[in-house]
């Protein structure tokens, strides 16, 4: 009777774990499939703004003004590359699963720092800097969600330039 | 007050060097948001509650940092950067730090 009670718990114990499995493979998917649309769709929105990893802006800029901009995202990976995760770390090598995960969070953190700099007017972003931490470690202390964060300076142009007045080079 | 993370401001110069500035702070995530973030590690996905969070404390941070340079009489920070850990299960830091200067 306790046995038959026991096997029970195990069978019940089975099927949650093989429902989670199934929800996370197909909501795991399917946001990962919708977000790369975005980030792809986005990013061609914001090409116009160019990042760069260089401190020192180049000189002969009219004066612009600087300003801090940033961009940060929290994702959270899904029950079965969790699980996919757990039993490469018997054998060792590649992690795939979280190559994605790690991939759209910094493109994220990226194109949220681009869509701040867009909001108060600079175009180009110096001293982009990535920072990457693992913010809530689930069980065994397995990465749960990371946290990436995007950061730099925008130049804003103080004095643009309006269209249509030519620039005295001093080249005659 | 100047914020920036080059090492200079173009077309500024710096005239009087003040030395680190910092800000920091702890936040929790509240139970409501936690259950949130137990149904995403199943599902997989953006945990906005935490994204929220970790932003307003980095406004906090950068907030307080500006505050101390200002009371060393500084106008700039330059080259700050930001730092992220949890201290505790359920609880990040977030420090911003930086040098002061006046600039001309």
């Amino acid at each position: 009777m306790v046995q038959q009670l026991r096997w029970n718990n195990h069978v019940v114990d089975l099927i949650i774990f093989l429902t989670l499995l199934v929800l996370g493979y197909g909501f795991g998917r399917w946001a990962e499939h919708r977000h790369y649309r975005s980030i792809i769709k986005r990013e061609g929105e914001l090409r116009h703004i160019i990042t760069f990893a260089t401190k020192v802006p180049p000189p002969g800029q009219p004066e612009p003004d600087t300003c801090l901009v940033q961009g940060s995202v929290v994702i959270s990976i899904d029950y079965f590359k969790r699980f996919l995760a757990g039993l490469r770390a018997l054998v060792g090598g590649k992690v795939k699963s979280y190559e994605t995960l790690i991939d759209r969070a910094r493109r994220e953190a990226i194109l949220r720092m681009k869509e701040d700099a867009n909001g108060k007017g600079g175009d180009q972003i110096f001293n982009v800097k990535l920072e990457t931490s693992s913010i809530s470690k689930g069980r065994r202390e397995r990465i749960g969600s990371v946290e990436v964060l995007a950061y730099g300076t925008a130049l804003i142009a103080s004095h643009p330039i309006p269209a249509g007045v030519e620039l005295d080079t001093g080249i005659q | 007050m100047v914020v920036t993370n080059l090492e200079t401001v173009p077309g500024r110069r710096i005239t009087k060097h003040l030395g680190l500035v910092q800000g920091s702070t702890i936040r929790a995530k509240h139970v409501g948001r936690d259950i949130m973030a137990g149904f995403k590690n199943i599902f997989g996905g953006e945990l906005k509650g935490y994204t929220e969070l970790l932003q307003e404390s980095r406004e906090e941070a950068l907030e307080r940092m500006q505050q101390q340079a200002a009371a060393i009489g500084a106008n700039a920070v330059l080259n700050v950067r930001f730092s992220t850990s949890s201290v505790a299960q359920g609880a990040a830091e977030i420090l911003a730090y930086g040098t002061a200067v006046t600039l001309e």
